[in-house]
């Protein structure tokens, strides 16, 4: 679920309040978007691709994570390179090639009957 | 309370892949397109969350029939030949004009562009800019709570709630595209929330039917506790009790019952991907980047580590049951009703076996176009007079009569998400599961009529109560083993029950068997 939204890395852009598809974000004091209904995230981490300033992470758990969590820890995510690495695989955002591109997976094996 | 009344030609009800095809469609046949999604066109749903197969055939009559022929045996026999044909035939069309028109920016590999699937965000996130493109306005966060109806019955509107505004909104069109996606009942299954079977009820309530609704069986395997559900690559997975012995029979496919059985038996089943050598180890972290969200973030290595899974209901979103069509341009039994992708039913080119992955979404993106192409050219026809018709709606439960969301949400994680109900099928199972969502779905113990904000929410706990009654029904109705549709005490195929089966209703479900076509093509090969 949505854990962490970065108020030192937010630009204010409010792309994730319209970007998730099941309405988790409403617009936050200062411009900082807050999580509003964190129960609704189904961890399809698209806010987190969209997020044009890395300020967003999405824990890989369909429940909350405890507070003391290293998901919740913004230090951490950063020095993990954690932060962001979604959308740097995605090839998103200035000067990236898209992963797209590469998005050539293994052959797989076929059906069973 | 009616705050924005808003006319099109044509409505596209979902933006996924098979909304956005149609509302490009569409528009490109000259109609006035407003597209509504629930969440935001771009973002909602399976495909945009991640990644898919594409069923795309060079137009070869060789590989063109060894690509139909395929898994005809796993769906039963029940796949329609023709329409086969013309989805890869118009598959093939879309995907190099996703290339050309949308720039889509697919792998070459040994010199020409790798077609054979896509990557979800960038897909969708593309579809989106071309369909805007080409005319379509789009409402994000504007889930439809019903249809409206003229005096014949036409499907003539919607009405619906915009939900970051706080309003209501109405419009009056010449046609109805469906493309609201398949039910997977709030299971967290990867992008899968948005689809809640909405289209289904909404169908059901303007008089359509249902077809395939049996074929709904569908779990996909994830790390327990999370959502990223990539079934394929378990095909490379090795799979273990909780005390570390192997789990013998268990795997992604053929073996999920194994799985199932044991975690209802112990709780607990254990995964390695540990069959894939390291140069298939580097092109899976390339072709599906989010198949390692999971993993990098809990910092398991799950080429060496064993790890929990679990299995989430994706229900007809990987099943195969749906609206039923009746023509060749996606219409319902409804004049001025179409319906698109998971929404309809996909029997026609899947048969009784899931579509998961490349031929739903080829499936996705030509029934699209088929169904754009032909809500464009009813509101044509229509002229003038499309505008001047008196709309009635026709939603009912949490509309017309009271509906309890809470008692629904809880009767679907009891009755429907469990393995052993809706997976592991046996009449005395599925027959008490059957009549507590009925009990529901009456409503005697209270609820409420619904409105403002409060509304989409109750109608998607009617659509999923409605979805299950009509998978449950066709699963009883169906006393065989075909495809999807497994029945415990029936383990066998009966030559006997060899049809498609529709059913309908809301408050009294009925079924009944149709004929299979479209077999006269189908040469023994």
């Amino acid at each position: 679920m949505i854990e962490v939204v970065s108020t030192e890395r937010c630009v204010s852009c409010d792309v994730c309040i319209a970007v998730c598809p099941t309405n988790v974000f409403e617009a936050g004091p200062g411009g900082i978007p807050v999580i509003a209904r964190q129960s609704d995230c189904q961890t399809c981490f698209m806010c987190e691709a969209h997020c044009p300033a890395d300020a967003l992470f999405v824990a890989p758990h369909t429940h909350p994570v405890p507070a003391d969590s290293p998901l919740r820890d913004e230090e951490h995510l950063a020095g993990t390179g954690l932060l962001g690495s979604y959308r740097r695989e995605l090839g998103w955002g200035r000067g990236r090639k898209p992963g797209a591109r590469l998005a050539v997976g293994p052959e797989l094996r076929p059906a069973a009957t | 309370m009616i705050n924005l009344d808003l006319t099109a030609d044509v409505v596209v009800v979902g933006g996924g892949p098979a909304g956005t095809w149609a509302a490009l469609t569409a528009a490109e046949a000259g109609a006035d397109v407003l597209l509504l999604d629930k969440g935001y066109c771009g973002t909602s749903g399976p495909t945009a969350s991640g990644g898919t197969g594409v069923w795309y055939v060079q137009p070869d009559p060789e590989e063109r029939e060894k690509a139909m022929a395929s898994r005809e045996k796993l769906g039963g026999f029940l796949q329609d030949r023709r329409w086969m044909a013309r989805v890869l035939d118009q598959t093939y069309e879309n995907m190099n004009r996703l290339e050309a028109e949308a720039r889509y920016p697919f792998p070459i590999v040994d010199g020409v562009p790798h077609k054979r699937g896509v990557q979800g965000p960038e897909y969708m996130r593309r579809m989106r800019s071309w369909i805007k493109r080409a005319g379509v306005r789009v409402l994000d966060h504007s889930p439809v709570t019903e249809l409206l109806v003229d005096g014949t019955g036409t499907v003539a509107g919607v009405r619906g709630h915009r939900r970051q505004h706080g309003t209501g909104y109405r419009v009056r069109a010449g046609a109805v595209v469906l493309a609201t996606g398949g039910c997977a009942f709030l299971s967290k299954a990867l992008g899968c929330d948005v689809a809640t079977g909405d289209g289904a009820l909404f169908a059901a309530e303007a008089g359509a039917e249902m077809s395939g609704m049996e074929f709904s069986t569908a779990y996909a395997i994830a790390p327990a506790f999370t959502s990223v559900t990539k079934t394929a690559y378990y095909g490379f997975a090795t799979f273990f009790r909780g005390d570390g012995t192997w789990l013998e029979g268990a795997g992604s496919q053929g073996g999920r019952s194994v799985i199932a059985k044991e975690l209802l038996r112990t709780g607990t089943v254990l995964c390695q991907i540990d069959r894939a050598t390291p140069e298939q180890q580097r092109q899976m972290r390339l072709g599906q980047p989010n198949f390692f969200l999971t993993f990098d973030r809990l910092g398991i290595n799950p080429f060496t580590e064993k790890f929990p899974v679990t299995l989430l209901l994706e229900g007809t979103v990987r099943g195969t049951g749906g609206i039923r069509i009746i023509a060749d341009d996606c219409a319902t039994t409804v004049p001025g009703l179409y319906a698109a992708g998971d929404a309809a039913t996909r029997e026609l080119v899947c048969g009784a076996f899931t579509g998961g992955g490349s031929h739903n979404s080829a499936w996705a993106m030509s029934s699209g176009t088929f169904a754009g192409r032909g809500a464009a050219a009813f509101a044509t026809a229509l002229g003038a007079t499309a505008n001047r018709r008196r709309l009635t709606g026709v939603g009912e439960a949490g509309i017309q009569r009271p509906f309890d969301r809470t008692d629904a949400l809880d009767v679907i994680r009891r009755e429907v998400h469990p393995y052993d109900k809706n997976y592991l099928r046996t009449a005395s199972r599925l027959e008490p599961a059957l009549a507590h969502l009925d009990a529901v779905w009456d409503g005697r113990r209270g609820g409420a009529v619904a409105t403002g904000g409060d509304l989409p929410g109750v109608r998607q706990a009617a659509a999923m109560v409605a979805h299950a009654r009509w998978m449950y029904t066709s699963a009883l109705a169906r006393t065989e083993s075909r495809g999807m549709a497994r029945r415990e005490e029936f383990p066998r195929l009966d030559p006997n029950q060899y049809h498609r089966l529709t059913v309908g209703g809301l408050d009294r479900l009925w079924t009944r068997p149709e004929t299979v076509t479209g077999r006269e093509l189908a040469v023994a090969s």
